[in-house]
């Protein structure tokens, strides 16, 4: 009884599978993706031709918004509770320990800072609060912070990086630049956003000449 | 995969009498799908790409204490730029003048071919870029100068403080600039 059926052929191509691919990749394009945490402190970094990606690990972010006032932010909880200890100790502050460890980055000066703990971690946005007072460089508690963040350290790598403002003034910048120096920072990174070499430049023709970047 | 057998594979014979409806198949085109599909991958891999922060090495050097141990420099060999307000840039080389004579007004835009031309007529190793950023200017400024001396392949520079006798002469610019605009 086998009889030889010829099939018509049909041309179109059953597309399910394809779909199913891309939707696949889509999904694991979104669920990968990193979502900006949302900023307390909002900034809007400059340009720069500067090609090298910013470090994510064992970083100290100094940010400087619009007004000029100056943050502080690390991701090493570890370290944070060695700084809240001797902050506890040395000045006395009667920080709680746990709310600094959790607390996504500092910017009220030392007497005030067991209050700036106690907002919620929402509630910390970067327009009402002080900052960490850095304007005159005779009393520039941020140079003590990065003290504090040197011996939390103790002699391991921690990527120093500084955010500012585009409309930030440079006495503020300034400020920092001396706090750095004073500890012996003398390396440290400016976070900004990628721009593309004007073409013609000088870098632009030892780009095109293959010659490797210094930075 | 999900699919459904529509073509009915002979079925059930309809009666006689009975009008033959024409099947419709269920099968739903996908490729405008698929084309979305796509369009949104790559969509989010050239955002996601695009966003990645870079950062700006800069090495500051160290205080020094003794006028004896800070670097000497050429003077024929440096260009001073001032940053002022508004984005206004001026320059000179080598020394001030008393008068001021060779104190010079510029934009962003034009800095570039200033700082070419000079390094064109200067040999390497006496050429020092000397930045001065006045208080009004902005860390935006700072960070476009700076990316000026990478674009433009100079080695040496530095970021010092601006002293009174400039930040008279930029203010002074400055005004003179605003009460003459549109060149």
């Amino acid at each position: 009884m086998g009889r030889a059926k010829l099939p018509r052929k049909s041309t179109s191509i059953d597309m399910t599978a394809m779909c199913d691919v891309a939707f696949l990749l889509l999904s694991f394009f979104i669920l990968t993706t990193k979502f900006k945490p949302a900023e307390a402190i909002a900034v809007t970094t400059p340009n720069s031709v500067a090609a090298k990606v910013a470090d994510t690990k064992d970083i100290v972010l100094i940010t400087i918004d619009k007004d000029g006032k100056v943050f502080l932010s690390m991701d090493d909880e570890s370290k944070k509770e060695i700084i809240a200890n001797t902050l506890n100790s040395t000045k006395n502050l009667g920080l709680n320990v746990q709310a600094f460890k959790k607390a996504g980055f500092y910017g009220a000066p030392f007497s005030g800072l067991a209050a700036f703990l106690s907002i919620p971690e929402e509630a910390r946005k970067g327009g009402a609060l002080p900052g960490i007072p850095a304007k005159d460089s005779t009393n520039s508690e941020i140079r003590e912070w990065m003290s504090l963040v040197l011996t939390a350290y103790a002699g391991q790598k921690a990527n120093i990086q500084l955010k500012g403002d585009n409309a930030a003034k440079y006495p503020a910048f300034k400020t920092v630049i001396d706090a750095f120096k004073k500890n012996d920072i003398l390396k440290f990174q400016m976070i900004t956003n990628p721009e593309s070499i004007p073409v013609g430049s000088e870098l632009w023709k030892s780009a095109m000449k293959g010659e490797k970047r210094t930075e | 995969m999900a699919e459904m057998d529509t073509s009915g594979g002979g079925g059930h014979k309809k009666g006689p009498g009975v009008k033959k409806s024409k099947k419709l198949s269920t099968r739903v085109d996908l490729t405008p799908m698929v084309d979305l599909g796509f369009l949104l991958i790559t969509f989010f891999i050239f955002t996601t790409t695009m966003s990645q922060p870079t950062a700006m090495k800069l090495f500051l050097p160290k205080d020094a204490d003794k006028p004896e141990d800070q670097n000497k420099a050429k003077e024929s060999g440096v260009i001073t730029i001032l940053l002022g307000k508004d984005d206004h840039v001026f320059y000179y080389e080598g020394q001030l003048d008393n008068s001021a004579s060779n104190f010079k007004s510029s934009t962003f835009k034009e800095i570039r071919n200033v700082l070419l031309d000079k390094k064109a007529r200067t040999p390497e190793k006496d050429l020092v870029v000397v930045l001065k950023p006045s208080e009004e200017c902005t860390y935006r400024n700072v960070v476009d100068i700076l990316d000026e001396m990478a674009v433009n392949v100079l080695k040496r520079y530095a970021l010092v403080d601006i002293s009174d006798i400039e930040t008279k002469l930029v203010k002074a610019s400055e005004a003179a600039n605003a009460a003459a605009p549109a060149k």
